[in-house]
């Protein structure tokens, strides 16, 4: 619990305002593409040397966001502040952001060490200094050895290296990358996610990443923006975003969970799992349980003091490695999923489960959106 | 499998039609292209270079030869300049309206080449629509002579009608490159001039080649044009090729100019091609 504290007043004190303007201010942008609505109303900051996720599945427009970001569509309505300038009638090639491309983007009829230097020559920097930073530029992704090589004789996760170079040695004040793994294979992937998150640390420069992975944006992010449909479901940093889902979206989208509803009456929830106390308005409210907070009693064992218990038979199992996901089912209309690390339970086996009320964490109901 | 029988069904046409219509012709003309005509005007079927000698010496010849690419490199310069903007607007601004607009620039070819080549005589003509119209204006006061009957007039209708030619493998290659280079161009900081002199253009040079390669060849061996609008001072190589096969009768010479045309066709479409694949990436 020491580390959620300390990393949450860290980004706490990052976004807040006070200490340091953000470096870029997103204001009641929306997004219209004729009567299609792809965003709307987003408001969102990114501090300097902020690592900022936008996390969504596909549709939710979480590349429109970032190609407004970068200049390539404008925004219906809406502002778009870097500093003290409005970035949103800026073409973009005036502004002060680069971006790494989801399939690259390379050029192909440049080697490697032109497509780095291409920033640098076009803002009619010295040669010597282009020649300097592009052989740094290079060295930092370890791609100096294929330097005169032209993109098409290089691999894809090299590719990657060399767009993230390109992008880098402009020395931009926010770097946008959309979905750049997303072409890499799994392990290649996890590599360079831990690479481009010390890379970022490493540059200071603040980086915001599309991404409709979730583990990815968990691993690399300070904070996370979730988009749904066009709409942002919560800001925050993975911890509180996990442990904290704002609604049943975000707690479903992010690791596993269990919806559960209750009826609230007199600060009591009730469900088909049990009873427990509630800081919660009267009426009908949903809870999240993330399977890793419901235990599984053994036979004879004692349970804590309030604790919620109910019984259950294991229906499912799925092994995941070093925990193992049973699906129990509870009643007719009640199944959770836990998460065991013994696996001794078996399947059909009658079994007692029991949670903490602190765990069930009241989420809103997100309004369902096509 | 196919059967034996199969395969020989589908093998032959194709063989038949190239060994019939393409190689025999060629070998006869490679022939004839040695040989020589008596002054009894049949054919002598000696084997010497006098042809290819007379085409040398014989000042008409090489510098009609000349002349006609000349004619050709001008076609193909001025269909360039129309079509690459042309074909850069269609690709990159035109949006909705690309589809018509791409129709507008290829109706012109179901066009019959005659109808064209017509229109520009009834345009350039001393009685033409042009000359009325600057006398009217009174730009003018007598027919600009040099308007019709010139190598003006051969490179004027010769542009028209193979522009499209020139267009339709640069639009194709504009086509083809990828917008998010663009876009990563833009979001380095390159300007929009800076995008196409360093982006765009280089990655159409395959398509230009190709383009400047119709313009110049099919201008090359033209012979309607010239004939039609070109008067003596825009005669082309075909038509003195035209005139050796037909009221000369000198086959054997008509032969050995077109031998030497053929060559530098041939040696020109290789030439492009090779330069083209240096400067196409996939």
């Amino acid at each position: 619990m020491g580390l959620t504290t300390t990393s949450l007043s860290a980004t706490a004190t990052a976004t807040n305002s006070s200490a340091k303007p953000p470096l870029l201010r997103v204001r009641n942008l929306a997004k219209r593409f004729g009567k299609n609505v792809v965003l709307r109303d987003i408001s969102l900051d990114v501090a300097e040397g902020e690592f900022l996720t936008i996390l969504g599945e596909s549709g939710s427009g979480k590349t429109t966001l970032l190609r407004i970001i970068a200049g390539f569509e404008s925004a219906s309505s809406g502002e778009l502040w870097m500093g003290e300038e409005q970035l949103g009638r800026q073409p973009p090639y005036r502004r002060r952001v680069n971006t790494v491309f989801q399939h690259y983007a390379l050029f192909p009829h440049l080697t490697v060490e032109q497509n780095v230097g291409y920033g640098l020559r076009v803002a009619r920097r010295p040669e010597t200094e282009i020649a300097a930073r592009v052989e740094d530029a290079l060295a930092k992704v370890k791609m100096t050895a294929h330097a005169k090589a032209k993109p098409s004789k290089i691999s894809g996760g090299q590719q990657q290296r060399v767009a993230l170079a390109r992008a880098l040695v402009n020395r931009p004040r926010l770097l946008l990358l959309d979905e750049p793994l997303s072409a890499l294979d799994a392990n290649l992937r996890r590599q360079m996610q831990v690479e481009l998150k010390s890379l970022q640390r490493e540059v200071g420069i603040s980086f915001i990443f599309v991404t409709h992975d979730q583990e990815e944006a968990m691993v690399m992010s300070d904070r996370i923006a979730l988009l749904r449909s066009g709409e942002l479901e919560q800001v925050a940093t993975p911890r509180e975003i996990y442990s904290q889902p704002a609604t049943a979206y975000v707690a479903q989208f992010i690791g596993h969970t269990n919806l559960l509803k209750a009826d609230v009456q007199g600060g009591i929830a009730r469900c088909v799992a049990g009873a427990w106390p509630v800081e919660a308005a009267d009426g009908v409210a949903l809870f999240s349980l993330r399977p890793e907070n419901i235990r599984v009693i053994s036979p004879g064992g004692v349970g804590t003091a309030g604790g919620v218990r109910v019984r259950g038979r294991v229906r499912h199992q799925a092994f995941h490695g070093a925990t193992e996901l049973i699906r129990v089912e509870c009643s007719e209309n009640l199944a959770l999923v836990v998460r065991t690390s013994s696996g001794a339970e078996a399947m059909e086996e009658e079994i007692e489960l029991e949670f903490s009320p602190t765990d069930a964490v009241l989420v809103r109901e997100s309004a369902e959106r096509i | 499998m196919f059967s034996r029988g199969y395969k020989a069904a589908v093998t032959l046409p194709p063989v038949l039609w190239v060994a019939l219509f393409l190689f025999t012709p060629y070998v006869l003309m490679f022939c004839y292209s040695f040989w020589s005509v008596s002054p009894a005007q049949t054919i002598v079927h000696s084997w010497d270079l006098n042809n290819y000698k007379d085409l040398l010496r014989v000042d008409v010849y090489w510098q009609t030869l000349l002349r006609s690419m000349w004619i050709a490199a001008r076609v193909t310069i001025f269909s360039l300049l129309l079509a690459y903007p042309m074909a850069y607007f269609l690709s990159f601004q035109a949006g909705k309206r690309k589809d018509l607009l791409y129709q507008l620039v290829v109706i012109p070819l179901w066009v019959s080449y005659l109808v064209r080549a017509y229109a520009w005589k009834t345009i350039l003509g001393s009685d033409g629509v042009l000359n009325t119209l600057l006398q009217y204006v009174h730009l003018t006061r007598h027919p600009l002579e040099f308007l019709l009957y010139s190598p003006f007039a051969v490179v004027l209708t010769l542009t028209h009608i193979y522009t499209p030619f020139a267009f339709l493998p640069i639009y194709a290659a504009l086509e083809h490159i990828p917008r998010n280079l663009v876009e990563a161009s833009h979001d380095l900081g390159a300007t929009p001039a800076q995008t196409f002199w360093r982006v765009i253009l280089p990655l159409s040079i395959p398509g230009v080649l190709a383009g400047a390669t119709f313009a110049f060849v099919l201008s090359l061996g033209d012979f309607l044009a010239p004939l039609l609008l070109g008067g003596p001072s825009g005669i082309m190589i075909s038509n003195i090729v035209v005139s050796l096969f037909g009221a000369a009768y000198n086959w054997p010479l008509g032969a050995a100019i077109s031998l030497c045309m053929l060559v530098l066709v041939v040696g020109l479409i290789f030439g492009s091609e090779r330069l083209g694949k240096k400067w196409s990436f996939s």
